[in-house]
């Protein structure tokens, strides 16, 4: 226990101090975590030691919690639109890699078997780095953070046939095999029957897991909400996710890809964003411990000895896949800085790797010297990967992303404009074409190289860019721009850059969107007192027309329309003092209900339904109506 | 033109400036900070354009709303009593086509008669309209000196809080 605990305040503090470190100086959460898992590692402070493999063992859940969550928010109709670039971007990827990396270990004089297996487990990609590095760049939705997905999906797919196919490639008798094989991966009784059985439990598994969750799953949730204790429904959520997994690797199914598919079912329901936010903090401390002990794992001593082999096995790694990736992404035909993009973010070991080649020395595939230089090799490709994406966002994306115009780019962003609008979504380019249509010319910032391109070639000036960076607000002429217009369309990210704006450019008026009235306080509250709901007046404009269509005349309704919209407006500006001061907080989802609440209780006043009374006075037939 | 009167005016100490269709793009009126507005002053000046010879539509809009019956008219609304209103106005054709013999049949005070019983209604003081003529032809000169008499106008009224209502 003492142990314990003490361990548990060494990567905890190691991930105080290092990721806010490393967010500062633009590196991070990844490498973040990354780099205090080197500090804290033998080859360093030395605080933790031989545990930082059972650390990542027990980390690795983090990486399941992960998928359960992007399975949540990925409804079944989207999962089918990536069937293509799930089989044909995934499916050569894994194969083509393997073939590549396999030729490589024959040539270097590796025995074929050997060679093949190393080719099969190093074609993975981390989920974790990947997806995080991504999502925190706000590169999820981009046409590479799509593909990317859909790659990272398949091999976690391919995870369980490369499972079922080391065993065959081991240098030694069969017989030893199987006895290794028992004893090392927890298939449970699965794996002792004929393959025809195997496949009928696997089958039924998976159906039992869908049925239970269509069924189950939300009688249960409800009947805990019910209850209104906040802690069981964290612990059935947990007991869901560790549930999915034990039950995936009894039938010898990757857990990981059992929990997406757990969260995929459950996309629909309308528990969604409870299990989220409850799982939310579970996943990213347990992947951050992950991050962690892959730091702590590196062995410096043997890249110190073995270091022309490392590097060369690294630069081969990263090489291989990138060239992979390259070609498959000109298939697929994405643009440019896209098309790198996707190819740099795949191009390292994953977490599979890890978890693979442990298997693969316990089933003597790989002998342990090899997998030693391996397991090392993949963790500095993982540990480059926020490097090279960082990278990429500073030196190439901001050039091949307008690569339509390479050198005129440069000048015409430095041509200053009156408005600096960022995000060109369906939002933002409808303010942009407004502006557009009334002669006011924009400096249009996004984060979408592909979109970028395609607005560029319809002649409009619009750059790739996340404006997040001060140099680039500022050579999108910030500095002597009057108004700067945020429509980006995740509320967070347009709140962290209207924060950043009002500091660094104090005389930049901000004209921001806000999905609702928590994020309209949250503007407010950081001193943007130009807020404009999204839904708010296309909202209204639908309630005056049903208004009409219910028998009100039409401009009776508007004008209804209009008092109600400066009411609310009123309301948001009152209550955005107020709004922190409520501390409990349940969940988003509570939170939006409670507020609605408040915003009915303030409408029941009676003075929204009521007419204009210098129209229709009621006083006026009173004080006449008797002579 | 407009622009003008009002420059001549707008920064003058004891006068407030306040300018409907900026305040309503949407016609949407506010009526309590309207009348707020109307009780801390006590001269009411209405400058606009004669539009087919009237006043605009959101000025008419503004009296609909803030001139409330209990609160501007009626036998407890005394709200604007004794104040002094008066209209403001520019027309585009000269001053001779206005009159009983001539192209528009009245003359204008005949036809602001709607806005002067509407004040007279609030028990406010009617004063005879500032009216600038002609202004389909006017000089740059013309506009100076007209600018020039409002500003005098207006000033004799800054003794008193006075208040400005354009359109």
């Amino acid at each position: 226990m003492q142990n314990f605990l003490l361990s548990a305040v060494v990567y905890l503090a190691a991930a105080v101090v290092a990721v806010p470190i490393a967010k500062r100086v633009g590196l991070g959460s990844v490498l973040g975590y990354l780099l205090a898992g080197v500090v804290i590692g033998p080859s360093v402070l030395g605080f933790v030691g031989a545990e930082g493999q059972d650390v990542m063992h027990a980390a690795e859940f983090g990486v399941v919690m992960m998928l359960f969550v992007i399975g949540l928010e990925l409804e079944p109709a989207l999962l089918w639109r990536l069937r293509g670039a799930l089989l044909g971007l995934g499916g050569m990827q894994v194969l083509g890699t393997a073939a590549a990396l396999s030729a490589i270990g024959v040539v270097a004089g590796l025995d074929w078997r050997a060679a093949l297996a190393s080719g099969l487990i190093l074609s993975m990609s981390s989920t974790a780095i990947v997806l995080q590095t991504l999502q925190e760049k706000g590169l999820m939705k981009s046409d590479a953070g799509q593909k990317s997905f859909a790659v990272l999906l398949f091999q976690d797919l391919a995870v369980i046939p490369i499972l079922a196919v080391l065993p065959l490639l081991a240098m030694v008798s069969p017989e030893s095999i199987a006895a290794a094989g028992e004893g090392s991966h927890g298939g449970g009784f699965v794996e002792q029957l004929p393959a025809w059985q195997r496949a009928l439990v696997t089958l039924a598994a998976v159906g039992m897991l869908v049925g239970i969750g269509r069924t189950v799953v939300p009688f249960v949730f409800r009947i805990i909400a019910r209850a209104r204790l906040r802690e069981t429904f964290t612990a059935a959520a947990l007991l869901l996710v560790i549930g999915i997994a034990v039950l995936m690797q009894f039938v010898g199914l990757s857990p990981a890809l059992g929990t997406f598919l757990g969260g995929v079912v459950l996309a629909t329901s309308e528990y969604r964003h409870e299990l989220e936010t409850d799982i939310e903090p579970f996943k990213g401390l347990l992947l951050g411990l992950f991050f962690i002990a892959v730091g702590a794992s590196i062995d410096f001593p043997l890249i110190g000895r073995e270091f022309g082999t490392v590097m060369a096995l690294v630069a081969a790694l990263i090489g291989v896949k990138f060239g992979v990736l390259w070609i498959l992404g000109r298939f697929a035909g994405m643009g440019t800085a896209q098309h790198l993009l996707f190819a740099l973010a795949l191009a390292q070991g994953g977490e599979f790797c890890f978890v693979l080649l442990s298997f693969a020395t316990q089933n003597r595939v790989l002998p342990e010297s090899v997998t030693g230089l391996l397991v090392a090799a993949v963790a500095l490709s993982m540990a480059l990967t926020p490097l090279m994406l960082m990278a990429w966002e500073r030196l190439i994306a901001p050039r091949v992303g307008t690569a339509a115009a390479p050198a005129r780019a440069h000048d015409e962003i430095d041509e200053s404009r009156n408005v600096i609008l960022v995000g060109f979504g369906d939002f933002g380019s409808t303010v942009g074409r407004y502006l557009n249509a009334n002669g006011v010319e924009t400096t249009v910032l996004d984060i979408d190289s592909d979109l970028v391109d395609a607005l560029q070639r319809l002649g409009l000036r619009v750059f790739y860019g996340d404006a997040s960076r001060e140099d680039l607000l500022r050579s999108a002429g910030a500095e002597r721009a009057a108004l700067a217009i945020l429509c980006i369309g995740d509320a967070g990210a347009n709140l962290a850059l209207a924060k950043r704006i009002r500091q660094q450019f104090p005389h930049l008026r901000i004209l921001a969107r806000a999905a609702g009235r928590r994020s309209a306080y949250e503007m407010i509250e950081a001193g943007v007192p130009h807020v404009y709901r999204e839904s708010l007046d296309s909202a209204l404009h639908l309630g005056s027309e049903a208004l009409h269509l219910l028998g009100h005349r039409a401009h009776e309704s508007w004008r209804a329309a209009q008092r109600f919209r400066r009411k609310d407006e009123a309301d948001v500006r009152a209550l955005s003092d107020v709004f922190r001061d409520d501390t409990a907080h349940v969940n988003a989802a509570r939170e939006a209900i409670r507020e609605l609440e408040a915003s009915m209780r303030a409408d029941a006043d009676g003075a929204l339904a009521s007419d204009d009374t210098a129209w229709d006075a009621e006083t006026l037939r009173e004080e006449f109506g008797g002579r | 033109m407009h622009r003008q009167l009002v420059r001549a005016v707008q920064d003058l100490d004891g006068v407030t400036f306040h300018d409907l269709y900026e305040a309503y793009p949407d016609y949407d009126i506010d009526v309590a900070r309207e009348q707020a507005l109307l009780i801390a002053h006590e001269v009411v000046v209405l400058q606009h354009p004669f539009y087919w010879y009237s006043v605009p539509p959101l000025v008419k809009q503004w009296f609909d709303l803030v001139l409330e019956h209990g609160w501007a008219y009626g036998s407890t609304g005394t709200a604007l009593a004794g104040k002094t209103f008066q209209s403001a106005i520019t027309v585009g054709g000269r001053e001779t086509g206005y009159g009983p013999q001539s192209f528009n049949h009245y003359t204008i005070p005949e036809f602001l008669a709607p806005v002067e019983a509407t004040a007279r209604l609030c028990r406010m003081q009617w004063a005879s309209p500032f009216v600038v003529a002609g202004t389909h032809a006017i000089s740059s000169d013309g506009i100076g000196r007209a600018a020039q008499d409002y500003a005098l106008l207006i000033r004799s009224y800054a003794g008193t809080p006075a208040s400005h209502g354009a359109a």
